[in-house]
C-alpha cells in the first residue's frame, strides 16, 4: 500500500496521530482496529519497498553518504548542536513512514524493575510514576506486535509471563569462542532478543542474512513500523505522508487542542482536526512540536506550563573493546547479534568470584550498562576492497591479511537524567519551511563516565581471558550516542515536575497524549524501542476510553 | 575458484537488482539482448576484471558479462553512463598505449589503471573522467565480486554482507 496522495485533511476525526514511527503507528493500528476514524500525519514520504536493494547498495558502497541511505539532510533536517558534546542529529533519526525503525538494529530488551526505580533504590535520578508490572503485559503486546525472536535464557532479565514469539536465533560461531572466557570468569552469556524473524512470521520472510540490518534490511525480515502502518491501513487508518506538521492549535480556553496544521509538498497549508491528537515524533521532534505551538496561553510552548519540555534530553553511550585472536573468528556473516551479558546491569559495581574484579565505586556513582558479544568485529572485505588502492592479487592479500581474526564487545551504558541536557529552538537558523531548527543541547554526566569505563574494564577482562591482543577501545574520551532520544517529554503525577502523567495524556491538555522514548523518565540501558511499544499500546488503551 | 551463474545473481542483488533466479539462470538469448550495453563496452569491462580480480579466479568473462548486461538493463541513464566511461578508457590507453584497452596485455591495463590515478581517485558516479573509471568499471567490478559468494569465499567470508546467503554460515567454524 502507498501513502494517500490526496493530502486534504478528512472532516474532523477522532484522532490525529503526528509521527508514523513505531509509537504512532501502533495507536495507529489499535484504534484503527477499534472502530475509530484515524488520521496520521508523517513529515517524511513513505519509501518504496522495492527501492531497498537500492538503498543498501548506497550503505556498502563508499561513494554513496550514509544520509543519503534513507535521504536524511539539508534544509529540512537542519539543526544545532550545542551542548558539551556533539550530537549527530541526522544520523540518529530516519524521517519516514516506519521512522527510525527503518534504519535501526532491532534489539529489543524490556528494561529492568530497577530502571523505574532509581530514586528509590539507589537515591539518583527520579522514579517513573508507574513501573515494570504496569508495563509487563504491555511489553508482551509489544513483542507480539514487533516479531520478537528470543528466548527465556537470561537469567537477569525481569519475569515474563510468556515465550517470546519467536525463537531465538541461534548462538554464532563466534560466541562460542567467548563462552570459555566468560566460563572462566563467572561472567553468564545469554541470548539476545531480537525483531528480526527467525522464522517466517505474520507474513514476512525470515532473515536471509543480507548483513545490512542496520540502516537497510532488504527482505523485511527485520521489524520496521511499516508493517504496523500497513495493518493500521487495513483497520481503516488514514496515512498521509510529506505533510509536516507547523504546530498544533488549541481551544480559546487552551483546555484543548483543536487541529494540527500542516503543509503538503506543494506548499498548501491545511489543519486536520480531531477529537484526540497524539504527538508521537521522537524524542527531538516532539518536544520541538510543542515549543513551536506557542500561544499566548502558553508562550513557553504546548504543554510546556511546568517549563520542562524538551528538559532531560538523554540518551545511551556506547562502550566498546576489541583486538585481535590467532585464530578465524566468522564475523560479519550476519548483521545482528545473538549473545549479550546483562550480568552488570542492575549493579555495574559487581565483579565475580573467578576474575573480573569489582568496581572501585559503588551502584550510586554509575548507570547501568549492558554488554554484547559483536558478530561483526572488524573491517567488512567488500568495503575494504571498495575504500582500496590495489586490486588483484595484491588487494586479496590485503583482504586476507585484514579481516577473518577480529573480535569485539560492545555495550550500551545509561545516562542519568539533567536538567541542562535538552531540546530547545535555535531561532538563529530556520528550516524549509522558516521555523527555528532543533537545538541539541546535550550534557553527560560523571555517573555515565564512570559506568563506560567499568563497561571497558570488564570488556577488557573478557578479551584477555579469551587471549585477544586488544587494539582498540571506545571509552568515556571517544564514546558517542546510541540515537536513542529519550526524556523530553517526561512521565510524571506532578504537573509541575513532568509533561505527561502517568496515562501518556498531557498535563496541560486533556486531548493531547504523547507517545514515544520523551516521556521516558530514566534512561536504563536497554535498546528503547520495545518500551516505547509497550507504552504506546499503552497509550493506546487511554485514549480509547477516552473516545 | 570458479565464479557461478550464482555468484552473478547474488551480486545483482548487492547491487540493487532483483533477478528471478530463471531469468539470469537461463542461457537463453533475451538475457544478453536486454542490456544497453554493446558487446564491446562488455568486452572492455571482461578485460577490466582480468587485472582487477585475483589470479585465483575462474570463468570472469561469464561472469561479467551476466552481471554488466542485467544490471544496467532497466536503467538507461546509468548504461550510457558506463559506456561514456569505458570509452574514456579507451581514448586514454589509446593515447598512451596506442589500443583499446580490452587489447592491451594484461600488465598494460594495470599499468594504465595507476598511471590514471584510478587507483586513488575517489569513486564519484557524476565526478570528472578518472573518478567515474573508479566508480563505473573498479568499483563496480569489485563490488559485484566481493558481495558473491564466491568472492566472499576467497577471504574466508562466504556470505558477504548484500549476499541473502542465509543463517547457517554465521554459526560455522572456520573448518567446517
Amino acid at each position: 500500500m502507498s501513502a494517500d496522495r490526496d493530502r486534504t485533511p478528512s472532516p474532523r476525526v477522532d484522532v490525529c496521530i503526528v509521527g508514523a514511527g513505531p509509537a504512532g503507528a501502533l495507536i495507529a493500528e489499535r484504534l484503527a482496529d477499534s472502530g475509530h476514524e484515524v488520521v496520521v500525519l508523517e513529515a517524511g514520504q513513505e519509501f518504496d519497498f522495492d527501492s531497498r536493494l537500492d538503498r543498501m547498495e548506497r550503505t556498502i558502497r563508499p561513494a554513496h553518504d550514509g544520509l543519503s541511505v534513507w535521504e536524511m539532510g539539508g534544509e529540512r533536517d537542519a539543526y544545532s548542536s550545542t551542548g558539551e558534546w556533539f550530537y549527530p542529529l541526522n544520523v540518529a533519526r530516519v524521517k519516514g513512514v516506519g521512522g527510525s525503525t527503518l534504519h535501526w538494529q532491532g534489539m529489543v530488551m524490556r528494561l529492568h524493575e530497577s530502571d523505574f526505580e532509581t530514586d528509590s533504590r539507589f537515591g539518583v535520578g527520579d522514579d517513573w510514576p508507574i513501573d515494570y508490572a504496569d508495563l509487563k503485559p504491555y511489553y508482551a503486546e509489544g513483542e507480539q506486535a514487533l516479531g520478537v525472536a528470543g528466548a527465556s535464557d537470561n537469567p537477569f532479565a525481569p519475569p515474563r509471563d510468556e515465550p517470546h514469539p519467536m525463537p531465538a536465533f541461534e548462538p554464532s560461531y563466534s560466541d562460542s569462542l567467548f563462552a570459555d572466557a566468560c566460563e572462566e570468569l563467572g561472567v553468564t552469556m545469554h541470548s539476545v532478543p531480537n525483531a528480526r524473524n527467525s522464522e517466517p512470521f505474520d507474513g514476512d520472510s525470515k532473515c536471509v542474512g543480507y548483513g545490512t540490518c542496520k540502516p537497510v534490511c532488504p527482505s523485511g525480515a527485520k521489524y520496521d513500523a511499516t508493517r504496523t502502518i500497513d495493518d493500521a491501513r487495513e483497520a481503516g487508518a488514514r496515512v498521509i505522508d510529506q505533510v509536516p506538521v507547523q504546530r498544533l492549535h488549541h481551544d480559546a480556553d487552551g483546555e484543548t487542542v483543536t487541529s494540527a496544521e500542516y503543509v503538503t509538498p506543494d506548499g498548501t497549508t491545511h489543519r486536520q482536526e480531531a477529537r484526540e491528537f497524539v504527538v508521537a515524533c521522537g524524542g527531538v521532534e516532539t518536544p520541538r512540536l510543542l515549543l513551536l505551538s506557542e500561544s499566548s496561553t502558553y508562550p513557553d510552548g504546548l504543554a510546556n506550563s511546568s517549563g520542562l519540555v524538551g528538559r532531560y534530553f538523554q540518551d545511551h553511550l556506547f562502550a566498546g573493546t576489541g583486538g585481535v585472536l590467532d585464530e578465524r573468528t566468522r564475523q560479519k556473516h550476519v548483521g545482528f547479534l545473538t549473545s549479550g551479558t546483562h550480568q552488570f546491569y542492575d549493579d555495574p559495581s559487581v565483579g565475580t568470584d573467578q576474575g573480573v574484579p569489582a568496581a572501585d565505586a559503588d551502584r550510586a556513582d554509575m548507570t547501568p550498562m549492558k554488554l554484547e558479544f559483536f558478530n561483526y568485529a572488524g573491517p567488512s572485505p567488500v568495503e575494504m576492497a571498495l575504500d582500496g588502492e590495489t586490486w588483484g592479487d595484491d588487494l586479496l592479500g590485503e583482504l586476507r591479511e585484514g579481516y577473518g581474526n577480529s573480535i569485539a564487545m560492545g555495550g550500551l551504558v545509561g545516562q542519568r537524567p539533567r536538567k541542562d541536557s535538552y531540546i530547545g529552538l535555535d531561532p538563529s537558523t530556520t528550516d524549509d519551511h522558516g521555523n527555528p531548527v532543533p537545538e541539541v543541547h546535550w550534557r553527560v554526566d560523571d555517573a555515565t563516565e564512570r559506568a563506560i569505563r567499568r563497561a571497558n574494564e570488564i570488556q577488557r577482562a573478557i578479551l584477555e581471558e579469551l587471549g585477544a591482543e586488544i587494539t582498540w577501545q571506545v571509552g568515556p574520551e571517544d564514546t558517542g550516542p546510541a540515537y536513542h532520544h529519550m526524556g523530553t517529554t517526561r512521565m510524571g503525577t506532578d504537573p509541575d515536575e513532568s509533561v505527561v502523567s502517568p496515562r501518556l495524556q498531557t498535563h496541560d491538555l486533556d486531548n493531547c497524549w504523547i507517545a514515544g522514548s520523551s516521556v521516558f523518565v530514566t534512561s536504563g540501558a536497554m535498546n528503547p524501542t520495545l518500551t516505547i511499544a509497550a507504552l504506546s499500546l499503552k497509550a493506546a488503551d487511554h485514549i480509547d476510553d477516552a473516545l | 575458484m570458479r565464479l557461478t551463474r550464482r555468484d552473478a545473481v547474488a551480486a545483482l542483488a548487492a547491487a540493487g537488482v532483483a533477478v528471478g533466479g530463471a531469468t539470469l539462470l537461463s542461457d537463453s538469448p533475451e538475457e544478453s539482448d536486454e542490456s544497453p550495453l554493446d558487446d564491446g563496452t562488455v568486452a572492455t569491462l571482461v578485460a577490466a576484471a582480468e587485472v582487477l580480480y585475483p589470479s585465483e579466479v575462474e570463468d570472469i568473462d561469464s561472469f561479467v558479462g551476466r552481471y554488466v548486461r542485467r544490471r544496467n538493463a532497466d536503467e538507461p541513464a546509468r548504461a550510457d553512463a558506463v559506456t561514456d566511461t569505458v570509452a574514456y578508457l579507451d581514448e586514454y590507453t589509446d593515447a598512451w598505449f596506442d589500443a583499446a584497452f580490452a587489447d592491451l596485455e594484461s600488465a598494460e591495463r594495470d599499468d594504465a589503471f595507476r598511471r590514471m590515478s584510478v587507483d586513488t581517485a575517489d569513486p564519484v558516479p557524476d565526478g570528472d573522467d578518472v573518478e567515474r573509471v573508479r566508480y563505473y568499471v573498479v568499483n563496480e567490478l569489485l563490488f559485484a565480486l566481493y558481495s558473491s559468494p564466491t568472492g566472499g569465499e576467497l577471504v574466508g567470508l562466504e556470505n558477504p554482507r548484500g549476499n541473502p546467503g542465509g543463517l547457517a554460515s554465521y554459526q560455522r567454524g572456520p573448518q567446517s
